[in-house]
C-alpha cells in the first residue's frame, strides 16, 4: 500500500478551488447561454456556500445576480432508517423553480444517492424546465445512474476513503483532502 | 427520544431542536405538494378516549404530510365502548404492527402506562389533568415566533414573563407549559382564584398570584385557559359572571396589557367567559397562530421519534 492510504493528502488547495469555481460558473453560463432563468440551489451543508461562490463569479462576469438558495434533502434520503434520526437542514427557495433551469450544487459526488434525493425533493417544489448538477469534486464509485454536468475536479479514490471538503465560510480554510477510511462507508453523498 | 409523555422529558437543547425543525416543517404548508416522504411506510394510530378536534386532526395532518399511514380510533364506536380495558385496547392496536400510538385519555398517566406495555412509540396527546406536551411545544413555538417578530433575532425566553390564567387545577395545558417554559428560562406566573389552584403548588417553579390586574402590566404573554365547564360542578366559583369580572381577559384588561404583549389560548374558547371577543380577535392575539403551529410542531415531534433507525 502507498503512503497515501494511511494519511490524509491534499487534492485541492485554496487557489485550485477558486479556479475550479470560476471555471464552473463560466461553463454554467455558457451552457445556459447566459444567466436567464437560472437558479442555483446548494445542497446543505457545503453545497450552499459553493452555490454562493458560483453566483459571485457570475455577477462579476455577466453583471447579474443569479438567485441562490438551499435545498435540503434529508427527508428524501433512502438511508433514513439506517441511522438515528438525522438533523434536517434549511430549504430556502429564493424564487419559484417552476419553468426555470435549476443548477444543483454540492461539494462531493459519490454514490449519487444525494442527487437522487435532491431530484425527488425538487419535484415536490415545482417543475423546473431543466435540472443540472455542479459538484466541486467527483470521486467516482456511483451506485445510481447519475452524472454531473459541471465538475471542479475528478479525484480518484478508494471506496473506503473519505473526501473532506473544507470551505472558509464554514471551516475557516479552503482545502479538499482525502482521508483514509475505516472501511467502506456507502450511501453518503 | 423514544416516547413523548411529559414536557419534563425534554431539555432545552431538545426543545430548541424540535422548534427549529418545526420552522422547517411549517414551510411545507406553502408548497405545491404538501408532502415529505420521511415517514413513508410507518403507521401512526391516533387512539382518542376523549373528544378532540384540533389535536386529533393536527396529529392526523402531521402524520399524513410526512407520508405515514394514519388511523384514527376513538372510544365512541370502538370496542372501548363495549367495555374493553385500556390494556387490551392498547395491546390489540400494537399487535397490528403500528409504529406509534398517539394517546388522548381522560385518566392521568394512561399514555405512560401504555408505553410500558408495548414496543411502539407513545405520544401523550393529553392525559386527564396531567400533561399535554405537544400543546406546550406549539405554545413555545408560537411565543418564540412572536418574540422574534417584536425584536429581530431575539428568540430567547430568558427574562420573559408568561402569565397563565384560569383553572390551573384541572389544566394539563398549564402543567406542561409550566415545565417547558421553566426549562426554557421564562418566568411563569399562575393567576387563578384560590379554589382553582392545586394543592402542592408551592413546589412548582412558578409565582402565584390571585389578582389578575396586578400581573397585566408585567406579562409579555397572557395565556388564557379554558373554563372547563364539564369539570366545573364543584362550586369553584360563584357564577360565570363573577369569574369573568375577576379572571376574564375583558376589554379594560386588554387595554391594560404591557405594550407589545400577546395573547394565547389553547382553545376551544368560551367567548365572553374567560376571554372577551375583543381580546380573542385582537391584533396581538396569537390564537390562530397556535392552531397553525400545531401541525408543524407535531410533524417535528413525529419526525424526531420515527424518522431514524429503530
Amino acid at each position: 500500500m502507498s503512503a497515501g492510504s494511511t494519511q490524509s493528502r491534499v487534492v485541492m488547495d485554496a487557489d485550485q478551488i477558486a479556479r475550479a469555481c470560476a471555471r464552473m460558473a463560466h461553463q454554467i453560463l455558457e451552457a445556459n447561454q447566459g444567466a436567464h432563468d437560472l437558479v442555483l440551489l446548494g445542497i446543505p451543508t457545503r453545497g450552499v456556500p459553493l452555490a454562493h461562490r458560483l453566483a459571485t463569479v457570475m455577477d462579476q462576469v455577466e453583471g447579474v445576480r443569479v438567485p441562490v438558495g438551499a435545498l435540503d434533502v434529508t427527508m428524501y434520503r433512502d438511508d433514513l432508517r439506517r441511522q438515528p434520526t438525522r438533523a434536517v437542514g434549511r430549504t430556502d427557495l429564493p424564487v419559484e423553480v417552476e419553468g426555470r433551469t435549476v443548477v444543483l450544487v454540492d461539494d462531493v459526488l459519490y454514490s449519487g444517492r444525494t442527487v437522487r434525493a435532491a431530484l425527488d425533493a425538487l419535484g415536490d417544489l415545482g417543475r423546473p424546465r431543466a435540472v443540472r448538477l455542479a459538484v466541486l469534486v467527483d470521486r467516482g464509485h456511483r451506485e445510481l445512474p447519475v452524472h454531473a454536468d459541471h465538475v471542479g475536479s475528478y479525484v480518484p479514490t478508494r471506496p473506503g476513503e473519505h473526501v473532506s471538503v473544507r470551505l472558509a465560510e464554514l471551516d475557516g480554510i479552503n482545502r479538499v483532502t482525502i482521508e483514509p477510511g475505516n472501511g467502506p462507508e456507502r450511501g453518503e453523498a | 427520544m423514544r416516547h413523548l409523555l411529559s414536557a419534563a422529558d425534554l431539555d432545552r437543547d431538545q426543545i430548541t431542536e424540535i422548534l427549529d425543525l418545526a420552522e422547517e416543517m411549517s414551510l411545507v404548508q406553502g408548497r405545491p405538494v404538501k408532502k415529505l416522504p420521511a415517514l413513508r411506510g410507518r403507521t401512526v394510530v391516533n387512539l382518542f378516549f376523549e373528544d378532540s378536534t384540533r389535536t386529533r386532526s393536527s396529529f392526523e395532518i402531521a402524520g399524513k404530510w410526512l407520508s405515514a399511514d394514519v388511523i384514527n380510533i376513538s372510544a365512541k364506536g370502538s370496542s372501548v365502548s363495549k367495555g374493553e380495558s385500556l390494556r387490551d385496547t392498547v395491546l390489540t392496536v400494537a399487535a397490528m404492527g403500528v409504529d406509534a400510538l398517539v394517546i388522548r385519555h381522560y385518566a392521568s398517566g394512561a399514555p405512560w402506562q401504555a408505553s410500558r406495555w408495548i414496543d411502539a412509540h407513545v405520544l401523550n396527546a393529553g392525559d386527564g389533568t396531567h400533561e399535554h406536551p405537544t400543546q406546550a411545544l406549539l405554545d413555545a413555538f408560537t411565543i418564540r415566533r412572536h418574540l422574534r417578530r417584536s425584536v429581530a433575532d431575539q428568540s430567547s425566553f430568558e427574562g420573559k414573563t408568561v402569565a397563565i390564567v384560569g383553572d390551573i387545577t384541572h389544566s394539563r395545558v398549564a402543567r406542561s407549559n409550566v415545565l417547558l417554559l421553566n426549562t426554557m428560562g421564562a418566568e411563569v406566573i399562575l393567576v387563578a382564584p384560590p379554589t382553582l389552584l392545586p394543592s402542592g403548588i408551592d413546589s412548582w417553579p412558578v409565582l402565584v398570584c390571585t389578582d389578575f390586574d396586578q400581573v397585566l402590566a408585567r406579562a409579555d404573554i397572557v395565556m388564557m385557559l379554558r373554563v372547563q365547564r364539564e369539570r366545573m360542578s364543584g362550586g369553584y366559583f360563584p357564577t360565570p359572571r363573577e369569574y369573568t369580572i375577576g379572571y376574564g381577559l375583558t376589554r379594560p384588561r386588554l387595554a391594560a396589557m404591557k405594550p407589545g404583549a400577546a395573547i394565547c389560548h389553547p382553545g376551544p374558547m368560551n367567548r365572553g367567559l374567560e376571554i372577551s371577543a375583543d381580546a380573542a380577535d385582537a391584533a396581538n392575539s396569537l390564537i390562530l397562530d397556535q392552531v397553525a403551529a400545531g401541525v408543524s410542531v407535531r410533524m417535528s415531534v413525529l419526525y424526531e421519534l420515527l424518522g431514524g433507525a429503530e
